[in-house]
């Protein structure tokens, strides 16, 4: 039979796995959640130490004299600005400036880079190489990745880790042992908190998984599925592709396709950088023109929703989860955009979405309604625009 | 200015004074005395609409009941107060809690061992729980549902009330009839069977109405404990089955789900509510313990600390409990007799202490070896009968040989509460009561610990040799420690005849006193305790409308 595949930690993933819940993620099986329900999870990221397996992340290792002008090209951030050890969040994009893909470019040596994808890339790299001495591939199976996150990630990382991780900075990787086992570490992640993302070869999987496990004992460690990780990552103001956005390589739209900016990303192209890049010139007139729409946090109003909620005896009910569904914005009665991503934030005790607005719907304070459910009628909760993310710890980057 | 209303006022204000008392210069717009949560909370809101406020707590450190604190080193004692379940969503909201500090973690199950060596516990997933209640009564695991429901609409069904200005029915003021019309008006949208159901609640016992449900002893006790705290009463006493009811209202917020254990313990609570009140303004001042609020022409003008100092204020809002409210700060000469003797038969019977307990490790439930009970409840309830009985010995003023125990492992939900791989154990024991026959001291407390002990060895033998540190609270210690006179932990037994409209004298539901610029706004007062912070909103926002602020 032919069967997704299933990532290396999957012998204690599995076991571990209490409502037999699981999510595609790449052609990879994950857990979606451990426990019947996120609460706990949810609360390790915020308040503990959150383990969650995130191999199916597609990872190219790009080598070579020419890999930097590989990516310099390919991606809108400054590569040849970066140096040894760090990370970037990046999105890049086709020649007319609409994003393909986001991921992190790590730069592991002077020649050597790391990209993480969220789909297959592989061949707009090779296209964008042609007559440049870079190799380009694939490690996606090679390489398992744990993402661990929360504020007690460095207490327990600090006890098995060879190298002390309080000089780590704010994405920024570095090479490492956990018992003896050749590792990288980064300090990057999807959650929006303090957190570490530990990459290792595939055939080391289990003894790191058992040794982080072990350690983390004293300090809450839970095994976390990409169920409230979810959560999480739209707190942080983090989005997803295929859920917040469209790739230009699926659209079918010109209308489904996203620039950088719309994404409110402007803080990764770097217009200024030496030489071309693909999408410059489209992002260079967008961004003297203005963009028609922007991606932007909404809040909403938890009285205005509970008083539409009372005309029928109920108290709100909202999923206890993020959803993935779109969820039309209202202003007045004329539809200005859509939510992507909806979720109840447990810390900040607020319903929150990321959602895409029209301009001028989408300046910070801007009042609008989002539609939500009620006893099977469509209703509108008033909203308002607010700034992402929604949560940032203040140790996430100290 | 003469009483606007039915209720006596003594009058000492001249007419043409009043003038002179506003143009004195007053360091303060209020002050709150008491940095309790409901304290907080009233300086809070008050500094919001733009009022100069000073808090004055006796302790160094502010919290009353809902503090933590480090008895031994690196092991944090919830010390009294130790779930949140009914803290206002909107105070959360209005003072924007979480983002000064405020996380409230899930507490997903309790689990509660039996005598026979058995356990009955309630998970986190609904269908475990019915499992696991099918195992003891399939009948008690169908009625579970219903019953929940039914307590649910009920609760739902008071809850607005929660937030109603408890109007005096024998009043025809203005705001009193309003406010009364208001709550005929609810009372009508109810169903006569919701009437009906209610009615019997507040004046049923838990024991008669969890009889009418189940069967199970160990669920009847576990749900019957939830009616008897903070009261001297037992499982069998009339009126409990309202406390119950009181209890479950921190469970119908729908997705809110504002109900678990709070980062750092309820010290994180009153932590949040500070940095809230001090990011808007408000002054704090600890280590001041009030002798004397300061009267001038016949209103409440500011406090006299017990080093002397003086502080004034156009208003003066008391955040202790009634007894210390209304017979230390004040005079009993500037209030009425009968309202002074109404106070003075206010029913304040301390009837529970706290044990807390620092662990080298975990103790073991013979019952079960399983790691998520310990992020739990645990509940020593077998039964009514064995809650009554602990009640019998208080009655006649003993310690309860077997006490129950509402037990949680704080360092199992918020790991930051004890040193790597140690622990904390927070018990609540009932009945432990105040007035104790030949009194409280130190053989006494020691006595209180062992019989808490005792009575978890019973079930997790080795618990003892499991205690690094342990710290017995009886009620004289709430009272000598947060001050809260007879170490009541709602400042006042919520008793039919002590809620709503008589809460905490008739006539005086509205957090105003017969003392002019004098407040009242703390668990003794509507709608009582539970760290819900809503006697401190609901005061501070009717200081407000009174136009001296």
């Amino acid at each position: 039979m032919f069967n997704l595949k299933t990532t290396p930690f999957h012998e204690r993933t599995s076991a571990l796995c209490q409502p037999q819940n699981w999510r595609k993620w790449a052609g990879y099986f994950v857990v979606g959640s451990y426990e019947h329900t996120l609460d706990r999870e949810y609360w390790a990221i915020r308040n503990a130490a959150a383990l969650i397996d995130v191999s199916p992340l597609i990872k190219y290792h790009i080598t070579g004299k020419d890999a930097a002008a590989l990516l310099h090209r390919v991606t809108t951030r400054d590569i040849h600005k970066m140096k040894v050890g760090q990370v970037v969040y990046t999105g890049w994009c086709d020649e007319e400036g609409k994003m393909i893909d986001d991921g992190t470019v790590s730069r592991l040596d002077e020649t050597t880079f790391r990209l993480t994808a969220a789909e297959p890339n592989l061949r707009w790299l090779m296209m964008n190489a042609v007559g440049m001495d870079v190799q380009i591939k694939e490690v996606t199976d090679e390489i398992a990745a744990l993402s661990f996150q929360g504020p007690n990630t460095k207490k327990v990382l600090n006890r098995i880790a060879e190298k002390p991780l309080d000089e780590l900075k704010y994405f920024r990787i570095m090479e490492n042992k956990i018992n003896g086992i050749q590792v990288t570490i980064s300090r990057t992640g999807y959650t929006g908190d303090l957190g570490y993302e530990i990459w290792m070869d595939a055939k080391n999987a289990l003894p790191i998984w058992d040794a982080i496990m072990l350690a983390g004992t004293d300090y809450g460690i839970t095994p976390v599925g990409i169920l409230a990780m979810d959560m999480a990552r739209v707190e942080a103001g983090l989005f997803m592709l295929d859920v917040d956005y469209t790739s230009t390589t699926h659209a079918w739209t010109e209308a489904q396709k996203s620039s950088p900016f719309e994404l409110g990303l402007d803080w990764t192209v770097a217009l200024d950088k030496q030489g071309y890049f693909v999408g410059r010139r489209a992002l260079e007139k967008e961004k003297r023109e203005g963009s028609a729409w922007k991606m932007v946090g909404l809040e909403v109003d938890w009285v205005g929703m509970e008083n539409i909620f009372k005309r029928v005896g109920l108290p709100p009910q909202i999923p206890g989860m993020a959803v993935r569904g779109s969820l039309p914005i209202l202003s007045g009665n004329v539809q200005v955009g859509y939510a992507s991503t909806s979720t109840w934030s447990p810390l900040l005790k607020k319903y929150i979405a990321l959602a895409h607005l029209q301009k001028p719907y989408y300046e910070i304070g801007a009042n609008v309604r989002m539609e939500i459910t009620v006893e099977h009628h469509r209703q509108h909760a008033p909203a308002k625009v607010v700034k992402l993310p929604f949560y940032e710890p203040e140790w996430k980057r100290k | 200015m003469t009483a606007d209303r039915r209720r006596q006022t003594i009058d000492f204000a001249a007419c043409g004074q009043e003038k002179e008392l506003f143009m004195t210069s007053n360091q303060y717009d209020a002050i709150i005395i008491g940095g309790g949560h409901n304290g907080l909370v009233a300086a809070a809101y008050l500094a919001r609409a733009g009022k100069k406020v000073i808090v004055l707590e006796r302790r160094h450190i502010v919290g009353g009941a809902a503090v933590t604190e480090e008895i031994f080193p690196g092991f944090k004692f919830t010390e009294f107060s130790y779930v949140v379940s009914l803290l206002r969503p909107e105070i959360i909201r209005d003072l924007e809690l979480p983002k000064h500090g405020l996380k409230i973690l899930p507490l997903p199950s309790t689990f509660t061992p039996m005598e026979n060596g058995d356990y009955l516990a309630a998970w986190d997933d609904h269908d475990l729980t019915r499992r696991e209640l099918y195992r003891h009564s399939p009948k008690d695991a169908e009625a579970y549902d219903e019953y929940s429901r039914v307590m649910a609409r009920a609760a739902k069904a008071i809850k607005p009330i929660i937030n109603l200005i408890p109007p005096d029915p024998s009043s025809l003021h203005p705001r009193d009839v309003l406010n009364l019309l208001k709550l005929g008006q609810y009372a009508a949208s109810l169903s006569e069977k919701e009437l009906y159901r209610i009615a019997k609640l507040v004046t049923q016992s838990s024991a008669d109405l969890l009889e009418e449900w189940f069967e199970t002893e160990a669920l009847k006790g576990t749900k019957a404990a939830s009616g008897i705290i903070g009261t001297f009463l037992g499982p069998r006493s009339p009126g409990t089955a309202y406390v119950l009811l009181h209890h479950y209202m921190g469970e119908i917020d729908g997705a809110f789900r504002a109900w678990g254990f709070a980062k750092n313990g309820s010290g994180g609570v009153s932590g949040s509510i500070l940095n809230a009140a001090k990011a808007l303004g408000v002054e704090i001042r600890v280590n001041a313990s009030v002798a004397q609020v300061k009267i001038k022409n016949g209103r409440a003008a500011g406090v006299v600390l017990e080093n002397g100092d003086e502080i004034q204020s156009k208003v003066v809002m008391s955040a202790a409990d009634p007894k210390r409210t209304f017979l230390q700060f004040v005079e009993e000469k500037y209030l009425p007799d009968d309202f002074v003797t109404s106070i003075k038969n206010f029913r304040v019977r301390g009837s529970s202490g706290k044990v807390n307990i620092a662990l080298s490790k975990l103790p073991r439930f013979t019952a079960l070896d399983e790691p998520a009970l310990y992020r739990g409840a645990v509940s020593i309830s077998p039964s009514i009968d064995y809650i009554e009985r602990a009640y019998d010995d208080a009655k006649y003023g003993q310690i309860s040989k077997r006490p129950y125990l509402d037990m949680i492992f704080p360092s199992m939900i918020d790991p930051d509460m004890a040193p790597p791989g140690q622990h904390v154990l927070s018990c609540f024991v009932q009945y432990a009561p105040y007035d104790l026959e030949g009194g409280w001291n130190d053989e006494r407390r020691t006595q209180l610990g062992e019989a808490v002990i005792s009575t978890i060895e019973q079930y997790a033998p080795n618990i003892r040799e499991c205690i690094v540190g342990m710290q017995v609270i009886s009620p004289k210690d709430i009272e000598a420690i947060a001050g809260i006179t007879g170490g009541n932990i709602f400042h006042g037994e919520l008793l039919l005849h002590q809620i709503f409209f008589l809460r905490p004298v008739p006539q005086w539901a509205d957090f105003r006193t017969p003392l002019k610029g004098y407040y009242f706004g703390a668990s003794g007062a509507h709608p009582g305790g539970g760290v819900m912070g809503a006697a401190g909103m609901l005061a501070a926002k009717e200081m407000l409308k009174d136009g001296v602020l």
